[in-house]
């Protein structure tokens, strides 16, 4: 097993478990999928029914982390091991920022990828986790391609533009991907030469510029996150260029309204959350057909209710955490 | 084999080239575009499918990489199921990676959705565990010229059984089955299509032309 993003720097052995191929490429087969936020093997049930290509093992979605407020840490390890009994489709489970003790005991524990995450509490406000350390993929947010490009040189196999969780407003998962792109497609313009003070300004290896430059995409799969809470917004998203979406509080905080504490009101809040996350798995295999957009559309409930970004103040953003 | 490009193929249609489909409803679609263009079989175009229209367009498809239950409910939703199933079942050449090898099965143990069953062969799902069990591993595939194949395999099935027309491709060294072939159907555990090396992709571009050319021969 080799650490630095290639295959090659060993000779062929009859197999290798662990290569940057077989990290990188579980991301590869989400791609045209949606991962789902759950906390409960409940939640797990109704995101695998529905077509989830993953589920994300929570303690709280991240709506409630916001509510909240504490420390948000990694999810009950008893929880997690729930999740992965009650479903067949890959594990994630949260790790905190810097925390790779976290990120160890979800890897003894077989998760399939672990999300080294802005929306808990970071453990390292300096440190990510050297994630070549691990046998388990890693995927990393970012805000912009730098911020991509430094998670991809610690070990990340899989990026996520962060957006911002739990708000169900679209805007700052717009923004981080349109820079995203913006930065990919001025790098495609520019001379060799031109390339080390790009390198030097975004701090990152020049190798994985010149990657980026002759593959005109991030070298992992890109996912967005944080804020789709419809169809649409999933859909626009694919439009901007993401390979696939995840969506936290946008299902499972959708139709919170139905749930009176009766049973008939849970199972109708239930009912409403699985219509939410049927019709999400369909915009984004259809995500450049109107037609199909708009009867998806037909099916869903009432969004979350949502909070605006711009209403925040800079402090309550997660999406600042570890650049 | 050369490409058919007399005018004694496919009279009803004008096509000069092989239209080989991939499944685009989940997973790794693109990777196996991208492997068919570089695979060097001339006279084949690749395209995406996602609906009834283009499934109806091609001469031969590839089912991705993916999850399969995610797949499977898609093909459901967007009723694509029982006309993909009709399809295979009436001749277009098919391959399926990993969870295309899953849809192609007759048989397969922990899935909860009927697949799309059209080859004789049964399949365990996640047969070697999570993530952190995935693998890379040397291949020797059966009638395959050159060094071994290096085949990736990513919470990978294994067939557990294979019918009497099933012929055996590939084995792993402990001797479970990971590629066969029966006619015109070619499923694989693992994923050519995540490596530079396309001779997977060159024998299933060279099936799709067979078949073409066969069934012309029928028709004229």
């Amino acid at each position: 097993m080799t650490s630095n993003g290639s295959t090659n720097g060993t000779s062929s052995h009859a197999s290798d478990t662990a290569t940057w191929t077989v990290k990188a490429g579980l991301a590869q087969m989400l791609k045209g999928g949606v991962i789902m936020d759950v906390v409960t093997p409940e939640h797990a049930e109704i995101a695998q029914e529905a077509g989830a290509c993953a589920v994300m093992a929570l303690e709280r979605v991240p709506s409630d982390i916001r509510a909240a407020g504490g420390v948000a840490r990694m999810s009950h390890v008893r929880m997690i091991k729930e999740i992965q009994a009650t479903v067949s489709i890959p594990v994630m489970a949260k790790a905190r920022i810097g925390h790779f003790v976290e990120a160890q005991i979800l890897e003894a524990i077989g998760v399939d990828y672990v999300d080294e995450s802005e929306v808990l509490t970071p453990a390292d406000d300096v440190h990510h986790i050297d994630k070549h350390n691990f046998k388990v993929p890693f995927v990393c947010g970012c805000r912009n391609l730098g911020e991509a490009l430094r998670r991809i040189s610690e070990g990340a196999a899989m990026i996520r533009t962060k957006g911002e969780a739990g708000t169900g407003d679209i805007v700052e998962a717009v923004r981080h991907m349109r820079s995203l792109w913006s930065d990919i497609r001025r790098i495609q313009g520019m001379r060799d030469d031109e390339l080390y003070v790009v390198a030097k300004d975004m701090q990152v290896p020049i190798d994985l510029v010149r990657q980026v430059r002759t593959l005109g995409k991030l070298p992992v799969t890109n996912f967005s996150a944080g804020g789709v809470a419809s169809p649409a917004d999933a859909a626009l998203m694919m439009q901007l260029g993401a390979e696939g979406v995840f969506v936290g509080s946008g299902i499972f905080k959708s139709g919170a309204e139905l749930d009176d504490g009766t049973a008939s009101g849970h199972k109708k809040m239930l009912d409403s959350q699985r219509a939410m996350a049927t019709a999400i798995v369909k915009a984004v295999t259809h995500f450049n057909d109107p037609q199909i957009l708009a009867e998806v559309s037909m099916e869903i409930p009432d969004s979350m209710r949502g909070q605006s970004v711009s209403s925040m103040a800079p402090s309550e953003l997660l999406a600042g955490r570890g650049n | 084999m050369t490409p058919a490009t007399s005018g004694s193929r496919a009279p009803a249609s004008d096509r000069e080239r092989a239209l080989i489909g991939v499944l685009a409803l989940q997973g790794d679609f693109a990777e196996h575009i991208a492997s068919l263009r570089a695979c060097g079989v001339e006279g084949i175009e690749a395209v995406e499918v996602r609906t009834l229209e283009q499934l109806a367009a091609v001469d031969g498809l590839i089912i991705p990489g993916g999850e399969s239950t995610t797949i499977a409910r898609l093909l459901i939703a967007f009723g694509l199921m029982e006309p993909l199933r009709d399809r295979i079942r009436a001749g277009l050449p098919a391959w399926g990676t990993c969870a295309g090898a899953i849809m192609l099965a007759n048989e397969v143990t922990n899935l909860d959705r009927p697949p799309i069953a059209a080859m004789d062969i049964t399949v365990e799902r996640n047969a070697f565990g999570r993530q952190i069990d995935s693998f890379e591993a040397d291949l020797d595939i059966a009638g395959m010229e050159g060094p071994p194949l290096r085949a990736v395999f990513i919470r990978a099935p294994v067939i557990t059984r294979a019918g009497a027309g099933v012929e055996v491709l590939s084995r792993i060294e402990d001797g479970r089955i990971v590629a066969a072939r029966q006619g015109r159907l070619l499923a694989t555990s693992f994923h050519p299509e995540l490596t530079a090396d396309h001779r997977m992709h060159a024998l299933f571009a060279r099936m799709v032309l067979g078949a073409m050319a066969s069934s012309a021969v029928g028709t004229t």
